[in-house]
């Protein structure tokens, strides 16, 4: 029969092996029920999800693509191109929600497909600054030295430019379009990642577990990779939602300057920037386009702000 | 004092060089050829060389940039290439108009920004914070050009007090003043929400430190513990943010300018793109990033007054 004396050693030794799992099981689960808790933020996550729902329905190809014809509208009411010339700029009404654009186009339509230009150059875009960032203030911080000088200072002059006139001077060099306007925001975000990272990746190196694992021989890249980055990772992901609205307010901003996607493609800024011609007269044609700019960047403000209020040691204590 | 703004003024210039730098060689690599862009494409070979012969760009790189540089530091900026006219002449005619419109957005968000944030942070978690949280979120996330429209229907349009474009006439101080009102209100209004947010955000640092209990517990007024103990700490970080969004300012009055109409740098900015105008898309991003440098500077020079241990 066991006395009281081995119980109690044997619940130490389940203690022992268990209680870190469970401390960063439960500590996850305290992020999550203070996100959960956190209004504002519930609020933003649902808007996102609905823009992200728009951008993925608004027409059928996941069928069309099994059947190899063109994808048909399906939460789009009409095809965001087809032409109605008679009711040019024809008011909101019961079969136009929205009203009509001054090609007749279903602006309903043309704002539920703009959302897939509006994520996708808000996403990929932060992607590539993200990725350029970090590498950048990752070599910096960890190298050091010269190449830190270099890459650092780099990142500073960059930043010298607001990030709008930074975007126009890259579409200078590049030329307007999808794929360059994704490129310009991607290469005007990596400065801010890059200082995040640069400081995030010198505190990091500090740790001894990287001491340990150069005393032993890691080259730098494994030290970087296995070590360092996993520990920046949280802080830049949190940074990146953040900034997925920002990307999303300067794709509008570059569109409405013209410098877009090219038309006839719907993108939610060269809408409102044709509608302004007609602003007195057909006024729907600008506003419905900037109301879904709006939403689609309060949801990501919303949703990294909230982020930032869970992750943030201070508020969290 | 003057040590720190002599040594601030020093470590610009090589701010400005590297900026100065950047925007020659952005402009170098800019496809296709400055002369042809200048002559159309049906120009002879011919008068294409004698173009690029006279503006220089047959000789070797270096040689083009220290003349860029000497040609800056005698403050000519050339002549555009598509109007032919002098570009310091351009800016000088559309500077004022930038100008005004930065300085009276800055002042704007300044002076409603700062007491919406201190007085949110006073009334925090209560209806008001809240419901000042989510709109200054909201005017975080509008876009510039999305909240002039809606400006110019409400005050040009539906209620018609003011002109909905144009800049007015710089020698007649009630037109010019009326035109600025829209645009000015859109930035400023953009500005506020940031302003107020972080000022929410440095007041609540600063309300919970013991010093703020102390001059409270020595029984001094709510009022003097906020505006002379707890704002008095809190400015380093609202001057910054002042800072950084008047730099962020004179880069969204491109779209402003746009909207209204209206002249100013912005307006040349966009058009020098638009219209391959090399020489004075150069001329433009070279005044936009002296103006941040500037910009930065004054940030910094500020801080020294508002914190004199920066000098240090």
């Amino acid at each position: 029969m066991k006395d009281k004396f081995d119980e109690a050693i044997e619940t130490q030794i389940v203690d022992a092996t268990e209680a870190p799992v469970v401390r960063l099981r439960s500590q996850r689960k305290r992020l999550f029920r203070t996100f959960i808790r956190n209004r504002p933020a519930i609020l933003g996550v649902i808007l996102m999800l609905l823009v992200v729902f728009m951008a993925l329905f608004a027409d059928d190809w996941f069928i069309a693509v099994f059947q190899g014809r063109d994808p048909q509208p399906l939460l789009a009411p009409y095809d965001p191109l087809e032409q109605d010339t008679a009711n040019r700029l024809a008011p909101p009404s019961r079969e136009h929600w929205m009203g009509l654009d001054s090609y007749g186009r279903d602006m309903l339509s043309r704002i539920i497909y703009g959302s897939r230009v509006s994520l996708l150059v808000g996403i990929v875009s932060v992607i590539i600054g993200g990725v350029i960032g970090a590498l950048m203030g990752l070599m910096g911080g960890y190298l050091g030295g010269k190449t830190e000088n270099v890459l650092m200072r780099a990142a500073d002059i960059l930043m010298a430019f607001p990030s709008l006139i930074m975007g126009l001077m890259v579409l200078a060099v590049l030329g307007g379009g999808l794929f360059n306007m994704i490129l310009a925001i991607g290469i005007v975000l990596a400065p801010t990642f890059a200082r995040v990272a640069h400081s995030s990746t010198l505190s990091v190196k500090q740790n001894e577990y990287v001491e340990a694992a150069r005393s032993i021989g890691a080259s730098n890249f494994r030290i970087a990779r296995l070590h360092v980055l996993p520990n920046i990772v949280s802080e830049l992901v949190v940074l990146a939602s953040i900034w997925i609205a920002s990307a999303i307010r300067v794709e509008a901003n570059l569109s409405f300057i013209g410098l877009g996607v090219s038309p006839p493609t719907p993108a939610w800024g060269s809408m409102i920037r044709d509608g302004t011609k007609y602003l007195f007269q057909a006024p729907w044609v600008s506003l419905f386009p900037g109301l879904a700019i709006l939403i689609t960047v309060l949801a990501f403000n919303l949703l990294g702000d909230g982020l930032r209020d869970v992750l943030d040691p201070k508020l969290q204590n | 004092m003057i040590r720190y703004i002599a040594s601030r003024l020093l470590l610009a210039i090589p701010t400005v060089l590297a900026v100065l730098t950047l925007v020659f060689f952005v402009v170098r690599v800019i496809p296709g050829d400055p002369a042809t862009a200048a002559l159309g494409d049906y120009a002879s070979q011919e008068a294409v060389e004698a173009l690029r012969e006279k503006m220089g760009l047959n000789d070797p790189l270096y040689v083009q940039y220290f003349r860029f540089l000497s040609d800056l530091l005698r403050g000519d900026l050339g002549t555009s290439m598509i109007t032919g006219k002098e570009i310091s002449d351009l800016v000088r005619q559309v500077l004022p108009y930038t100008l005004e419109l930065t300085i009276t957005a800055i002042f704007i968000g300044t002076i409603l920004g700062v007491p919406l944030g201190i007085y949110t942070a006073r009334h925090v978690n209560t209806s008001i914070d809240y419901i000042g949280r989510v709109v200054s979120l909201a005017g975080l996330s509008v876009p510039a050009f999305y909240l002039g429209i809606l400006i110019m229907l409400t005050f040009a349009y539906k209620i018609p007090i003011f002109p909905a474009v144009g800049g007015g006439d710089l020698t007649d101080l009630n037109s010019n003043l009326r035109h600025l009102v829209l645009p000015a209100m859109t930035l400023g209004l953009i500005m506020t929400a940031s302003v107020t947010r972080l000022t929410r955000s440095a007041m609540l640092n600063v309300l919970k430190d013991d010093y703020v209990r102390t001059a409270r517990a020595k029984g001094l007024s709510e009022r003097i513990v906020v505006l002379r103990h707890a704002l008095r700490a809190a400015l380093v970080p609202i001057v910054s943010i002042i800072g950084v969004w008047a730099a962020s300012l004179v880069a969204d009055s491109v779209l402003t300018e746009t909207v209204f109409a209206r002249p100013g740098l912005g307006k040349m900015l966009v058009s020098a793109i638009m219209q391959r105008d090399y020489t004075l898309l150069q001329s433009v991003m070279v005044i936009y990033a002296l103006f941040v440098v500037g910009i930065n500077l004054i940030t910094d020079i500020i801080y020294s007054f508002v914190d004199p241990r920066i000098t240090h």
